[in-house]
C-alpha cells in the first residue's frame, strides 16, 4: 500500500502518568498505560482496538486526539506529526481529527440545544459564514437521521442512541480525516446499538471515513472493522486483519478473549469446557520483566519470564508477541 | 406436580408517576424450580429490574406499588406479608446481586463485617461464627487469600472481586433462590465468565433456582434452562433457552436475536448490514390498547393495534404473546 493512503500512523507511543521523582532521582509509581503502542490506519477503513479494562485504550485514543500529554513517540495523520504540534497549530489542526465518546450524555453540555452543540466545532474553528453553518448543521441532522427540527431541544429530550447520532454528527461537523470512537456503542441496547452501527457503516461508505474503533465487545469489532489490534497491559499484543484473526488467532491472550464470549449459538454448559482466564491483569505500575501475560497464560514457559516477546511479523502480515507462536516469521 | 419452588402469578405493579399511571409489570406469570435457571432478557426499561424488586419486596412504595397477583415461596405467598417477616425471607430464602455491586456494599466496613453482620441477622449465629463463615463464603466464591481479604475494604478491590463477594453475601445464607439482576454487565467478559462459571458451581452444590436478568443472548443461551423475553412491562415470549433461541416466534425476540453482531470464527462480509428494530421502547405511561411493540413491529397486521397479545403456547413448552405468530401456528 502507498503511504499516501495511510490516514493514521502511530509510531511507539507511550503514554506514561505519575511517576514523582525519588529523591535519587528515578521515577517510582509510574502507570505504564500506553507502552510502545504502533500502528497503521488506511484511509477510508476501520481499525479496531480490544482488549480488556484498564489495558491502555482510551489513553490510546486520548493520546492520538492529543487530549493527554505523549511521553514518547509519534503520531501522524496523513502528513501531519500531530505529536508535534502545539497551540494555534494544534488548535487549527483539530478541525482534521474528532472524537465520539461512550456516554454521549456526559460528553455534550446539558444547558446547549442540539443545533448549537454540533455547530460548535464549527463556530470555534471559524468554519464558513454564520448563515453557512446553519445549513450545514441542518444537513449534518439529516446525515445522521436525525429531523432539522430538532434543533432546537436540549440533549436530556434525546434517546440514549439519538444522543449518539448527535454525537456523530458533531465529530462529522468539520469533515475529519479520522473518527476516534471510544466504546460508542457500549452503552447502547442490542436493538439501538444496531441502529448506530449501521449508520456509521453508512457514512463511512458515503464519505469515505477513517475509524479508530475501540471496543471490548469482540462481537461488534468483527463486524465493523477491517484491521484489528488486541491490546494486554499497554501494549500490542496482536495485530491482523480481521479475516485471519478471528479465524486463526495466535496469541494466547485473544484465544481466551475469545473463548470468554458466551454465544447464541451456543448450549447450556458448552462453557465448562473452555480455558478460564484467572483473574484480573497485573498492575500497569511493577510489570513484569518478561512477558506481560505471563501471570495468567496458560501456555506459559520458563523463557516467557525472563524477557519479553516482540511484536513479529508472520509471512501472511499477521502479527503477534508471544514466543510460542513464532512458527512462520518472515525473515 | 408439587408447586414450583417460585410462582409468581399475574403481578401487576404501577407506579404514580408525574405523566399519569405507569403500568411497570402487566401480569407476569413466572416460575423457577430448584436448580434451574431462568433467564429473563429484553431492553432497559422493560420491567426486568422490577420483576426481581417486587420478589424482593423492594419496591418503592410509593410512588409504585403491587396491585395485584402473588408471588409465592414454596407455597406461602409474600404478597401482602408485613414488613418484618418480608425482611427475614430477604436475605436467607432469596437472595440478590445487583448490577453494581458498589452500590450495595458499604464502602466503610470490611467485605469480611458485611458478609458475617447479613449471616448473623439471619440465623442469629454468635459473632465469630459469622465471621468464620465469611471467610468460607470469600473461599467458596475463589476469591484468593480469603482470610486476607476479609479485612479489605470494597474500593480495595476490583469490580470482579466486589461482584464475587456480593455473591458470596448473597449465598451466605445459603438462600432456596437467587436473583442475579445484570451482575456481570459492568465487568470484562473475560471476568464475566469467571463469574458464570462460578454462579453454576455454586448451584450445582446447593441446588439454588437461580433468575438471571441480562441483556446477553449469549449469556442465556450458555446459562439458563428457561427463558422469559420482557416488553414494555409484560413477557412476551417464554421457554426452553435452546427452542426459544433456535425457533423465536415473537417479532421482538426474532429483531433482539438478529439484530446483534454475533461473533463467529468464520465471520461474514465486514460491515454486513445488521437487522435494525426501529425506534424506542416506549414510555409505560401511554401504552396504547392493542401490542405495546406495534410501533417497531415489521409484521404488524390490523389487529395488533386494537387488541393485546396474550401469552399462547405456540409450541411444545413455549409461549409467545403475538398475533402474527398465532396466524402462523393457525395454517
Ligand atoms: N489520568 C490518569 N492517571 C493515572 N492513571 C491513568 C490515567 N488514565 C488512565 N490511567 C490508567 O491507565 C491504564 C489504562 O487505562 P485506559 O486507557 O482507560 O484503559 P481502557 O480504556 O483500555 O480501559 C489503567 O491502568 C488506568 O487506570
Ligand atoms: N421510581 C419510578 N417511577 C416511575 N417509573 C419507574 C420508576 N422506576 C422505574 N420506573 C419505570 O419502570 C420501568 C421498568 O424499569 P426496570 O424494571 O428498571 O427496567 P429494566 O430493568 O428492564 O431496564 C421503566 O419504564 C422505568 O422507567
Ligand atoms: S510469550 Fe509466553 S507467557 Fe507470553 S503469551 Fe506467549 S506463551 Fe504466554
Ligand atoms: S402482536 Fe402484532 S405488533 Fe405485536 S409483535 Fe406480534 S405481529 Fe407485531
Ligand atoms: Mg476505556
Ligand atoms: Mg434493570
Amino acid at each position: 500500500m502507498s503511504d499516501q493512503n495511510i490516514a493514521l500512523t502511530v509510531k511507539n507511543l507511550k503514554v506514561h502518568f505519575g511517576g514523582k521523582k525519588n529523591i535519587f532521582g528515578r521515577k517510582s509509581n509510574t502507570v505504564h498505560a500506553v507502552d510502545g503502542v504502533s500502528f497503521e490506519v488506511p484511509a477510508g477503513t476501520t481499525f479496531g482496538i480490544v482488549g480488556e479494562s484498564g489495558s491502555g485504550k482510551s489513553t490510546t485514543a486520548l493520546a492520538i486526539m492529543r487530549l493527554v500529554h505523549i511521553t514518547h513517540g509519534e503520531v501522524t495523520l496523513r502528513d501531519t506529526a500531530l505529536s508535534a504540534l502545539e497551540g494555534e497549530t494544534l488548535r487549527d489542526a483539530r478541525s482534521r481529527f474528532q472524537i465520539v465518546f461512550q456516554d454521549p450524555y456526559s460528553s455534550l453540555n446539558p444547558r446547549k440545544r442540539a443545533g448549537a452543540l454540533v455547530r460548535e466545532p464549527l463556530d470555534l474553528m471559524n468554519i464558513g459564514t454564520p448563515q453557512e453553518r446553519e445549513a450545514k448543521v441542518a444537513e449534518l441532522f439529516r446525515q445522521v437521521g436525525l429531523r432539522p427540527e430538532q434543533r432546537v431541544l436540549f440533549p436530556h429530550q434525546f434517546s440514549g442512541g439519538q444522543r449518539q447520532r448527535l454525537g456523530l454528527a458533531r465529530a462529522l461537523s468539520t469533515r475529519p480525516e479520522l473518527i476516534v470512537c471510544d466504546e460508542p456503542v457500549s452503552a447502547l441496547d442490542v436493538a439501538i446499538q444496531a441502529q448506530i452501527l449501521n449508520l456509521m457503516g453508512d457514512l463511512q461508505k458515503k464519505l469515505g471515513l477513517t475509524y479508530l474503533f475501540i471496543s471490548h465487545d469482540l462481537g461488534v469489532v468483527q463486524h465493523i472493522c477491517d484491521t484489528v489490534a488486541v491490546m494486554y497491559l499497554g501494549q500490542i499484543v496482536e495485530l491482523a486483519d480481521r479475516v485471519s484473526l478471528f479465524t486463526n488467532p495466535r496469541h494466547p491472550y485473544t484465544r481466551a478473549l475469545l473463548g470468554a464470549v458466551p454465544s447464541v449459538y451456543g448450549k447450556k454448559r458448552d462453557r465448562r469446557n473452555r480455558v478460564r482466564l484467572q483473574g484480573d491483569p497485573p498492575s500497569p505500575i511493577n510489570l513484569p520483566k518478561g512477558c506481560r501475560f505471563a501471570s495468567r497464560c496458560p501456555v506459559a514457559e520458563q523463557q516467557c519470564k525472563e524477557a519479553p516477546p516482540m511484536l513479529e511479523t508472520h509471512s501472511d502480515g499477521h502479527k503477534v508477541a508471544c514466543f510460542l507462536s513464532g512458527h512462520e516469521l518472515s525473515q | 406436580m408439587s408447586d414450583p419452588l417460585l410462582a409468581v402469578s399475574d403481578l401487576v405493579v404501577d407506579f404514580q408517576t408525574r405523566a399519569g399511571n405507569a403500568r411497570v409489570l402487566d401480569h407476569i406469570t413466572l416460575s423457577v424450580n430448584e436448580g434451574e435457571i431462568l433467564g429473563i432478557v429484553g431492553e432497559s426499561g422493560c420491567g426486568k429490574s422490577m420483576t426481581a424488586l417486587s420478589i424482593m419486596g423492594l419496591i418503592p412504595d410509593p410512588p409504585g406499588k403491587i396491585t395485584s397477583g402473588s408471588i409465592k415461596l414454596s407455597g406461602q405467598e409474600l404478597v401482602g406479608m408485613g414488613v418484618d417477616d418480608l425482611c427475614k425471607i430477604r436475605g436467607k430464602d432469596i437472595g440478590m446481586i445487583f448490577q453494581e455491586p458498589m452500590t450495595s456494599l458499604n464502602p466503610v466496613f470490611t467485605v469480611g463485617e458485611q458478609i458475617a453482620e447479613s449471616v448473623r441477622l439471619h440465623e442469629g449465629v454468635s459473632a465469630k461464627a459469622a465471621q468464620a463463615r465469611a471467610v468460607d463464603m470469600l473461599e467458596a466464591v475463589e476469591i484468593p487469600e480469603a482470610a486476607a481479604r476479609a479485612n479489605a475494604y470494597p474500593y480495595q478491590l476490583s469490580g470482579g472481586m466486589r461482584q464475587r463477594v456480593m455473591i458470596a453475601m448473597a449465598l451466605a445464607c445459603r438462600p432456596r433462590v437467587l436473583i442475579a439482576d445484570e451482575p456481570t454487565t459492568a465487568l470484562d467478559t473475560t471476568v464475566q465468565a469467571q463469574i458464570f462459571d462460578l454462579l453454576q458451581n455454586l448451584q450445582d452444590e446447593m441446588g439454588t433456582a437461580i433468575i438471571m436478568i441480562t441483556h446477553d443472548m449469549g449469556a442465556i443461551a450458555e446459562l439458563a434452562d428457561n427463558v422469559a423475553v420482557m416488553y414494555a412491562g409484560s413477557i412476551v415470549e417464554m421457554g426452553k433457552v435452546d427452542n426459544v433461541l433456535s425457533h423465536p416466534d415473537h417479532t421482538y425476540t426474532k429483531g433482539l436475536i438478529a439484530c446483534v453482531p454475533h461473533l463467529s470464527s468464520s465471520p461474514g462480509p465486514v460491515r454486513e448490514r445488521l437487522m435494525e428494530i426501529e425506534g424506542v421502547v416506549p414510555a409505560l405511561t401511554d401504552l396504547g390498547k392493542g401490542c405495546a411493540f406495534a410501533p417497531r413491529c415489521n409484521a404488524v397486521l390490523p389487529r395488533c393495534s386494537s387488541d393485546k397479545p396474550v401469552l399462547l403456547a405456540t409450541q411444545e413448552n413455549h409461549l409467545a404473546a403475538c398475533w402474527a405468530a398465532e396466524a402462523e401456528m393457525a395454517e
